[in-house]
């Protein structure tokens, strides 16, 4: 217990001192100052504007930068629809040594939607399924640009914030974000992890003389890692095995791992994703995950304080997520702790807490560390199946993408929390007897419009699909669980991919049409509708007119402040949510406390 | 802030208000406030319920249930009605006591050839000129163009002492219609055609026949109308949700659960806020044209403020004496009483009332002596007593007049005349006694109300034609944070400008056709009634009693709107914690019964829950009434204190407020419940 909170503390304390020169780096990056490394990356970014005809001079408004964007993105979308599209075909063979066969369009189109979208939500076990071109092009590759996409809207969120009424070059901020900040990044931690025991290689699987020598398996897949992230695939079942012979799935997993986490993309290599010990082999890898999910999105924060020149707004803002953070932190691992009642009649110890779905080398405390890092940075990636958690530990992955501002994303996540911070400012700015102002500009009409449409979408999608699933019936026989819990199944999937997170609930076979067609729209809408309707709502606010502060404004970057903001994501954000909550996880919660199980429909 | 005496809640105003809340429910008014309308819906629908409970799916509730929850609703949207209904009475009252100083009366109108017809005064055109004489009501709204008169205009302002109209003076030219002439003749051009005078558009504003949405109640409108939209979704998605564990809903529930979660007790008050505050600022005697005006005086973080007649009295008072040539200051307070026993303007009974301060008592003009009044040849005054003169009057004037002039005295004079005061010499026979100091005086208690002013973050300017040595002086004294001296017209809009580029909202006060280009580029802008009629039509605001001060509690106006409407917003919203706990284990705990456990406040029946909640959610509006109407209580402080304040009050008090009201109705229903 004392190590478990000394571990959780140590890891705060690291991402902490991670955020402050991260922080200021990304900020010269931004804001176009000298950085050590100049000399390396003008060149390469230069080359990079001329090919690409970008004119790195000139400044795009806000209808400019997110038409560049959505441009940008859709081509990209093309790309690697396309790349899931041919990777059987005989041309792409050398880059599909275990003979991966077609994909399902609904499958491509969902995949697609959710890679660009920085979803990564995966309806299909990478080794069974993806080729190497399309691990790279269709997964690799938009781990990058989708999250240098996310990060650029950020930094042109803030700009905005700042008074610009150009909210910079959509291309240069995307260029510099992949080459000075995602790029380096990735490639050190990266080689670093090969160091760990993560295997990168072009090798196909590899195979191995099991030491039972030649017998009857019973158990079909090679590495007998717990339930799949997304979904056993019916084909998912690699025909490797034979007896006594087991098939080692490899291939370029250390890039992958750190792109991953340090995109905050979450789509893992491997079905079991970052549970998988070729992704996540010890308590090590696990640390350095959970801090590259952490960095940006924090450092995002330390940045727009030196960008806005409003340093004690920035520490504000830091302090209420950092609140959050850690009380999300605190729900999952007493939850987990405390186990499951239910297990003690079958001899299960409750003294040693909850370990179904969690891996052994990792423990409860670091798992309670990924769960939290992954929800709340919107990565995606899992060290545990969240179908597993106790429910009342599943409040926490369930809360931070309900909020999907808790840091959030790279860029996006700011611009989440400034939802709230707007209608904050709105509802309570008036209590001071004046027109609301924020960050020196009025919060007017169409400001308020902005905010709570793009508030109003994530409802929407959720509420929406669960509620056509549940009344149209469609394909709920992918439901795993009965009661409460499969009622959470459907909800975390369509939450998870509203928020762009990608993590998942398991538990649900979401490879069906449907889910596919209804995820790929979710995760599309999720992702740009906020961004389109928050970068207008920068670009309104840079026009305006920037009026004085006084002592009869209200400050935004004081205790009282972060008080109001805390009330308004709890009673605007959180209680839209509570009646779902109560259905799934409360309800379960409270069932398994009094020890009441659930019968399935059908048996 | 002075609270004008109001009769706010009497039975003309209830009463009435009850079968206009009735009216109101035509969907066609309600579609105007988006809240109360799905409230209305929710309520259609729930006594379709009541008819044939099965008409929307199986899952149904009794018809008394649905019966009881549609009166319910139809009483939140009546009640919602009747607040805005009481506003609007409140308003209709006002404008009555005004309407009656607007009745017809026969105008004297100048023809071209220079004969008089009589008329109507509801004939009367612009620019038509009528003559009225001592006892005649003035027609309408114009200016004085020939003659001077006295006009007793408390019928206008409530001040019984009549007012000098001219022509050609600005502040003096002016006149309104329904006053009474009460000597002399004055010809009056008439400057507004009937109806459209300042009373008529008041009466228009005050009645609310005119009344848009400020922008702030429109930005209001949106966030709680997109509100209702997310709880819709909320709540329509909830019966499939329940459908597939098992636990089908009631449409009447499911209903009750909206109107309990959609922001109703803002959404039932706004309008009548707005109402109120324009009501509030009627009843200070000012004419605001438009709500837009009183919000916006809230936001002002400037207040450009003339010094006569708004900081000081426009009078110079006697302050000091300061005796010289060796007289002490006995001597000289008793030679200044006696100076000015016969002088009635203001500067001689200040000297009079100074003098008695220093124990000299108060002096008349004895039998025998005789007066020398004040002229503008010798600039001295005083008496002629047995062959003794005792004079007052200017320093160079009197130094003309006596033997010696002492060193002291033009050391001293120099000195007043350096702090932006007056020196007057007093001397008796022809001997210098010493100088009286006059000074022009802060109103009492002013310089308190511009320290409220810094408090809440708004800068005053004091604006004045005179030197800046002595605007210093009285910028000091008063307590203003700036000043423009020596200030032209041009210099007031350049000021105004050079703020407003600066991002702030500036208001000043001005009553003269040069000030009306100001008037018209501040934000706030408040003319005296007393002005001329440009100076009305170039300001947002006219203030009957032409008392410049009332621009502050203009600006307090302005600001206890916008906090009343924040701190119901936000009281509102706040009450949803408790409702949700109050609905959601009552709807549910018949599937899963251990969702009992967040049934925190303990209450009796899944149906008591909900019914306690949905009474709780009408009765609060009612209750909620009169803080609209009056306004929340401010004190003049710093935003973090406000905020502090108005969070933990409305905040934090409608999070706790519903957890003990619906608990102590649901011991009420739960008797009859069951």
């Amino acid at each position: 217990m004392v190590i478990d909170i000394l571990q959780m503390a140590i890891v705060l304390a690291l991402g902490f001192l991670i955020m402050i020169p991260l922080g200021r780096y990304m900020a010269a990056v931004f804001m176009f100052k000298p950085t050590f490394a100049d000399g390396l990356f003008n060149p390469i970014d230069n080359l990079i504007y001329r090919v690409c005809r970008v004119n790195r001079d000139e400044g795009m408004r806000w209808p400019g930068y997110i038409k560049a964007m959505l441009l940008t993105n859709l081509a990209m979308w093309v790309l690697i629809f396309a790349t899931f599209m041919v990777q059987h075909e005989p041309l792409f063979a050398a880059l599909n040594p275990d003979g991966q066969g077609m994909m399902n369009p609904f499958l491509a189109f969902m995949q697609a939607s959710s890679f660009i979208t920085n979803t990564d939500w995966q309806n299909y076990g990478g080794e069974s399924t993806f080729s190497y071109m399309s691990q790279m092009f269709g997964l690799i590759f938009p781990m990058f640009t989708s999250a240098a996409t996310g990060l650029a809207c950020g930094v042109a969120f803030i700009r905005g914030l700042g008074g610009s009424v150009s909210l910079g070059n959509f291309y240069v901020d995307l260029t510099r974000g992949i080459t000075r900040v995602m790029l380096p990044i990735s490639l050190v931690v990266g080689i670093a992890l090969v160091g760990f025991g993560i295997p990168a290689t072009f090798d196909g699987a590899q195979a191995a003389t099991t030491l039972n020598g030649p017998l009857t398996p019973a158990s079909p897949t090679a590495v007998a890692s717990p339930e799949a992230n997304a979904s056993p695939t019916p084909e998912a079942t690699p025909s490797l095995t034979s007896q006594g012979q087991q098939s080692i799935t490899r291939g370029p997993v250390a890039p992958l791992s750190s792109i991953k986490h340090l995109g905050t993309n979450g789509g893992g290599f491997f079905n079991a994703n970052s549970a998988h010990p070729f992704e996540n082999p010890s308590p090590v890898t696990n640390v350095i995950e959970i801090l590259l999910m952490g960095a940006i999105p924090a450092s995002i924060i330390y940045m727009l304080g030196i960008m806005l020149d409003k340093k004690k707004q920035a520490w504000t803002f830091f302090g209420v997520l950092a609140a959050f953070y850690t009380a999300f932190l605190a729900i999952d691992y007493v939850n987990e702790k405390s186990g499951n009642p239910l297990l003690s009649s079958i001899g299960v110890s409750a003294a040693q807490g909850n370990m179904e779905g969690k891996e052994v080398r990792f423990g409860q405390a670091q798992t309670a560390l990924f769960a939290n890092a992954t929800t709340a940075f919107t990565t995606g990636s899992v060290d545990s199946m969240h179908d597993s958690m106790t429910p009342g530990g599943s409040v926490t992955p369930f809360s931070n993408m309900f909020l999907n501002m808790v840091f959030g994303g790279k860029g996006v996540g700011f611009i989440n929390l400034f939802i709230f911070v707007v209608l904050g400012v709105f509802m309570t700015g008036l209590m001071v007897g004046r027109t609301p102002e924020l960050l020196g500009k009025k919060i007017e009409v169409h400001e308020v419009k902005l905010a709570s449409l793009a508030f109003l979408m994530h409802p929407l999608l959720i509420f929406g699909f669960m509620a056509l699933t549940f009344a149209l019936q469609l394909d709920l026989g992918a439901i795993s669980n009965p009661g409460p819990h499969g009622f959470s199944e459907v909800m975390y999937a369509y939450t998870s991919m509203a928020a762009n997170n990608g993590s998942a609930f398991a538990g649900l076979s979401s490879n069906t049409n449907w889910y596919n067609v209804s995820g790929g729209i979710t995760v599309i809408l999720g992702r740009y509708i906020s961004i389109v309707l928050m970068l207008a709502l920068a670009g309104s606010m840079a026009a305006k007119k920037t009026v004085p502060m006084t002592i009869g404004t209200m400050r935004t970057d004081n205790r009282v402040f972060a008080g109001v903001l805390v009330g308004t994501v709890l009673i605007i954000g959180a209680l839209t949510f509570f009646p779902v909550m109560a259905l799934g996880p409360i309800a379960d919660h409270l069932a398994m406390v009094a020890g009441q199980t659930f019968q399935a429909a059908g048996s | 802030m002075p609270k004008p005496k109001s009769k706010t809640f009497t039975p003309e105003i209830l009463v009435p208000a009850i079968w206009q809340a009735v009216i109101k429910m035509n969907p066609r008014w309600m579609v105007k406030n988006p809240v109360m309308f799905v409230v209305e819906i929710g309520a259609l629908m729930t006594l379709l319920l009541t008819f044939s409970p099965t008409i929307f799916g199986t899952a149904a509730a009794s018809r008394g249930y649905n019966l009881v929850v549609t009166i319910i609703l139809v009483l939140t949207v009546l009640f919602a009605n009747y607040a805005e209904a009481v506003a609007e009475a409140r308003g209709r009252a006002q404008a009555a006591t005004l309407r009656r100083t607007k009745k017809e009366t026969p105008a004297k109108r100048l023809l071209s050839d220079g004969s008089v017809q009589t008329v109507s005064s509801s004939d009367l055109r612009k620019g038509d000129i009528v003559v009225v004489e001592a006892n005649d009501v003035i027609p309408g709204d114009g200016d004085v163009i020939e003659g001077v008169a006295y006009v007793n205009e408390s019928a206008i302002t409530g001040e019984s002492a009549p007012v000098l109209k001219e022509p050609g003076t600005d502040i003096r030219s002016s006149v309104t219609g329904g006053t009474q002439i009460i000597s002399d003749t004055l010809k009056i051009r008439i400057s507004a055609n009937p109806g459209e005078t300042f009373l008529d558009r008041m009466i228009a504003l005050v009645e609310g026949a005119k009344r848009q949405k400020t922008p702030n109640e429109i930005a209001l409108t949106a966030l709680l109308a997109i509100f209702t939209i997310i709880f819709l979704i909320v709540c329509v998605t909830l019966e499939p949700f329940g459908s597939f564990l098992g636990a089908p809903i009631d449409v009447a529930t499911l209903v009750a659960l909206l109107v309990c979660l959609i922001p109703t007790t803002i959404g039932a008050l706004l309008s009548a806020i707005g109402i109120a505050g324009m009501d509030r600022v009627t009843r200070f005697n000012v004419l605001a044209m438009s709500g837009k005006a009183v919000e916006a005086a809230g936001d002002i973080d400037t207040l450009l403020l003339d010094k006569t007649g708004t900081i000081t009295f426009g009078n110079r008072l006697a302050f000091e004496f300061i005796p010289v040539n060796g007289h002490n200051e006995k001597e000289l307070a008793e030679a200044a009483m006696a100076s000015s026993v016969a002088d009635t303007t203001p500067e001689g009974k200040s000297i009079m009332a100074l003098a008695e301060k220093l124990g000299v008592k108060a002096g008349t003009l004895p039998e025998n002596a005789e007066l020398i009044p004040f002229t503008a040849e010798t600039r001295m005054s005083g008496i002629a007593q047995n062959g003794h003169k005792i004079m007052k009057g200017a320093v160079d004037a009197i130094a003309a007049l006596v033997d010696t002039v002492p060193l002291d005295l033009t050391k001293e004079a120099d000195r007043i005349g350096g702090e932006g005061g007056t020196p007057l010499a007093v001397a008796v026979n022809r001997e210098v006694y010493g100088l009286i100091y006059l000074k022009d005086t802060v109103k009492p208690g002013i310089s308190e109300r511009f320290a409220d002013l810094r408090a809440m973050g708004i800068k005053t300017v004091m604006v004045t034609g005179d030197n800046p040595l002595t605007a210093a002086t009285i910028a000091k004294e008063a307590g203003v944070d700036d000043f423009l001296a020596q200030a032209k017209p041009e210099d007031k809009i350049a000021l105004i400008k050079s703020e407003q580029a600066e991002g702030k909202l500036v208001a000043m006060t001005g009553d003269g056709t040069n000030d009306a280009p100001a008037l018209a580029q501040a934000d706030v802008a408040l003319a005296m009634n007393s002005g001329t009629s440009a100076a009305k039509e170039a300001a947002n605001m006219v203030d009957l009693d032409s008392d410049p001060t009332k621009l502050l509690e203009v600006v307090m106006i302005g600001k206890q709107l916008l906090i009343t409407r924040g701190a119901i917003t936000t009281f509102s919203i706040a009450n949803d914690v408790a409702k949700y706990f109050a609905i959601i284990p009552a709807i549910f705990v018949a599937v899963f019964a251990q969702l009992s456990a967040l049934n925190v406040m303990q209450l009796s029946t899944p149906q008591s829950a909900i019914l306690s909640a949905l009474i709780f959610n009408a009765v609060i509006i009612p209750l909620l009434i009169p803080l609209a109407m009056k306004g929340v209580n401010y004190k003049p402080t710093s935003a973090d204190r406000l905020l502090l304040r108005n969070v933990s009050i409305y905040g934090l008090g409608g999070i706790i407020a519903p957890f003990i009201g619906i608990k102590l109705i649901d011991l009420v229903v739960a008797l009859f419940v069951g």
